[in-house]
């Protein structure tokens, strides 16, 4: 009678994502789609929290007022959606301190991309073209995912990211059109990021283990290759346009499918970086591990303070 | 040339230069996911500040300066901002009180400021205010959160509170460019701005169960370009891209 009623609940469930109806927090819903769904916000919400670091490793260095300026603005973006994205894995019944804390002991992981090190200024172009670019390219699917308040996020995110793509397009042209230090710095970026950027689509879909269940569920709309492909199509020709070259020999343009053929991913330094041995994984976490304990006090002060302001109202009021 | 409102702007424009610095330096790795919003938020404000006041004294200086060269290509000794913003952050509770210190004498300054015989002071003034009150408002608070949150809150407080002292009497410096600016009615005497900057400090400092240090001991010299050891090292990273790869356009 039990399992009756669940199949009966499972079945409405599918009933209404099939119809594009939303889920929202109070639904009912299976536990395996509560679980890869606050799996994959709190991964992202990690993800836009550590991304923050490479980046933010520029802004004392920033080359002139103007940039240093837009920098900033960008990375606090990306400290606001860790926030809504913390809040959206909440909605699910996931504890924001609990999670982080998976984050600092390497049980939930983050986007790869961001394990890279940031060596010189023309990365803060690389990482706005390819990096959000490649983000906008899995996320502008995702305004459409069936979970209500992440499809909700992800609109006001993909906004932001926009702005983030351009400005960083707009660093990378100005060095490919600048003195030949600059060209070669614009270049050397691109040559470190490029095959990164193509691996933050996640594995082949051969490989992929959640993408058939995820998509039956609208939690993913479109596969890793299908992404990746979008997102070399989009970014070949702009390279094209600024006079750089994508490192990558085997590229060429396929006249019959419209598509860029690309080279093999090495796949091997993917799963080394996912686990664990990129070269900044140690210090992207530990710089956030970090953060907490020392924030710790602050914390403490703050939630002390308000707890004798509440009694002292109280007293007053009696 | 207008040499004593040059002066003048120099130090408006490296106080909020290099406080916004420090700040910045706290994005990614604040305490509190929205603290680290709000200060890099803060750090935005100021680099802004900075950029319109710069860009005022390039043109009051009319020698093909722009605002980037007089922030990132002056050597140290040409820097006019008070000692207090180049302290290090060392934690969450030097770097608050360190804001509070300084929110609690630009507030009072952008809003006489605004009465500046210099329409464009006045407009920044005018401007930079709303801000200012947000930051004086946002800093007041954690030190009253600190002071009176928990003993190792209030004791890093206090630490915070008497490290820094000594370089509050420096943000009353005065001396023949404000005479001049003055009798122009271009900037208002420093001392109700001190009179203001007293009390708010009282207040707060009480109210956060604080004590007000009585040592006398004052260091100066930020105004006048002698820095302490710290400055050197900012500018080596703010300038860094500009020495590195001189005259290009980014
Ligand atoms: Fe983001
Ligand atoms: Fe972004």
């Amino acid at each position: 009678m039990k399992e009756n009623n669940i199949e009966e609940l499972e079945r409405q469930f599918q009933e209404k994502i099939d119809n594009d109806i939303k889920i929202e927090p109070r639904d009912w819903m299976p536990d395996a789609y509560r679980d890869t769904l606050i799996r994959q916000i709190s991964q992202h919400a990690h993800s836009e929290i550590v991304g923050m670091l490479p980046e933010g490793n520029w802004i004392t260095r920033a080359p002139n007022l103007r940039r240093k300026a837009v920098l900033l603005a960008k990375v606090q973006d990306e400290a606001g959606h860790g926030l809504y994205l913390y809040s959206a894995a909440e909605t699910l019944g996931a504890d924001r301190e609990e999670t982080i804390d998976d984050l600092h002991s390497g049980k939930a992981k983050y986007s790869s991309i961001f394990n890279y090190p940031t060596l010189s200024w023309a990365d803060m172009g690389a990482i706005g073209w390819l990096v959000d670019g490649a983000a906008i390219m899995n996320q502008v699917p995702l305004c459409r995912c069936s979970y209500g308040p992440y499809a909700r996020a992800m609109v006001r995110v993909c906004k932001e990211e926009s702005f983030h793509q351009r400005q960083g397009f707009e660093i990378m042209t100005t060095l490919a059109n600048g003195t030949p230090e600059q060209k070669a710095m614009a270049q050397d970026a691109l040559n470190r990021f490029w095959w990164p950027a193509l691996m933050m689509f996640g594995p082949n879909d051969a490989e992929s283990k959640h993408t058939e269940q995820s998509m039956r569920w609208k939690i993913k709309r479109q596969t890793n290759d299908e992404l990746r492909q979008q997102f070399v199509d989009i970014t070949v020709p702009q390279a094209e346009m600024i006079g750089l070259t994508i490192p990558d020999a085997d590229l060429k343009f396929n006249t019959e499918t419209g598509h860029y053929e690309f080279g093999e991913i090495n796949w091997d330094e993917f799963w080394q970086v996912v686990k664990g041995n990129g070269p900044c994984n140690k210090d992207r976490v530990d710089a956030r591990r970090k953060a907490k304990e020392n924030g710790m006090w602050v914390r403490e002060a703050a939630a002390a303070y308000a707890e004798k302001r509440a009694n002292r109202n109280k007293e007053k009021r009696a | 040339m207008n040499k004593n409102l040059f002066e003048y702007l120099l130090r408006l424009g490296d106080d909020s230069l290099i406080i916004g610095h420090r700040l910045s330096e706290w994005c990614g790795h604040g305490p509190i996911l929205e603290e680290d919003i709000a200060m890099t938020n803060m750090a935005l404000d100021f680099i802004g500040q900075a950029t319109t006041i710069f860009e005022y004294a390039a043109k009051v200086e009319n020698t093909g300066r722009d605002a980037d060269a007089l922030a990132f290509l002056r050597y140290e000794r040409e820097y006019r901002n008070v000692l207090l913003v180049e302290q290090p952050n060392e934690d969450f509770a030097v770097t608050m009180v360190r804001q509070f210190l300084f929110d609690a004498f630009r507030k009072p300054l952008y809003e006489a400021l605004q009465n500046s015989s210099d329409t464009q002071i006045a407009a920044i003034a005018e401007k930079s205010l709303k801000e200012t009150k947000y930051h004086l408002k946002h800093s007041s608070e954690w030190v009253i959160r600190l002071g009176d949150g928990t003993e190792e809150s209030h004791e890093k407080a206090q630490y915070a509170v008497d490290t820094l002292w000594r370089y509050t009497d420096e943000l009353f410096f005065e001396n023949e460019v404000d005479a001049a600016l003055q009798a122009e009615n271009v900037i208002p005497s420093l001392i109700p701005i001190r009179e203001e900057w007293q009390k708010t400090v009282t207040d707060v400092l009480t109210e956060a169960t604080l004590s007000i240090p009585q040592n006398g001991w004052k260091q100066q010299g930020g105004r006048t370009g002698l820095h302490s050891e710290h400055l050197g090292y900012i500018l080596a990273e703010l300038q860094y891209m500009q020495r590195a790869y001189p005259g290009m356009k980014w």
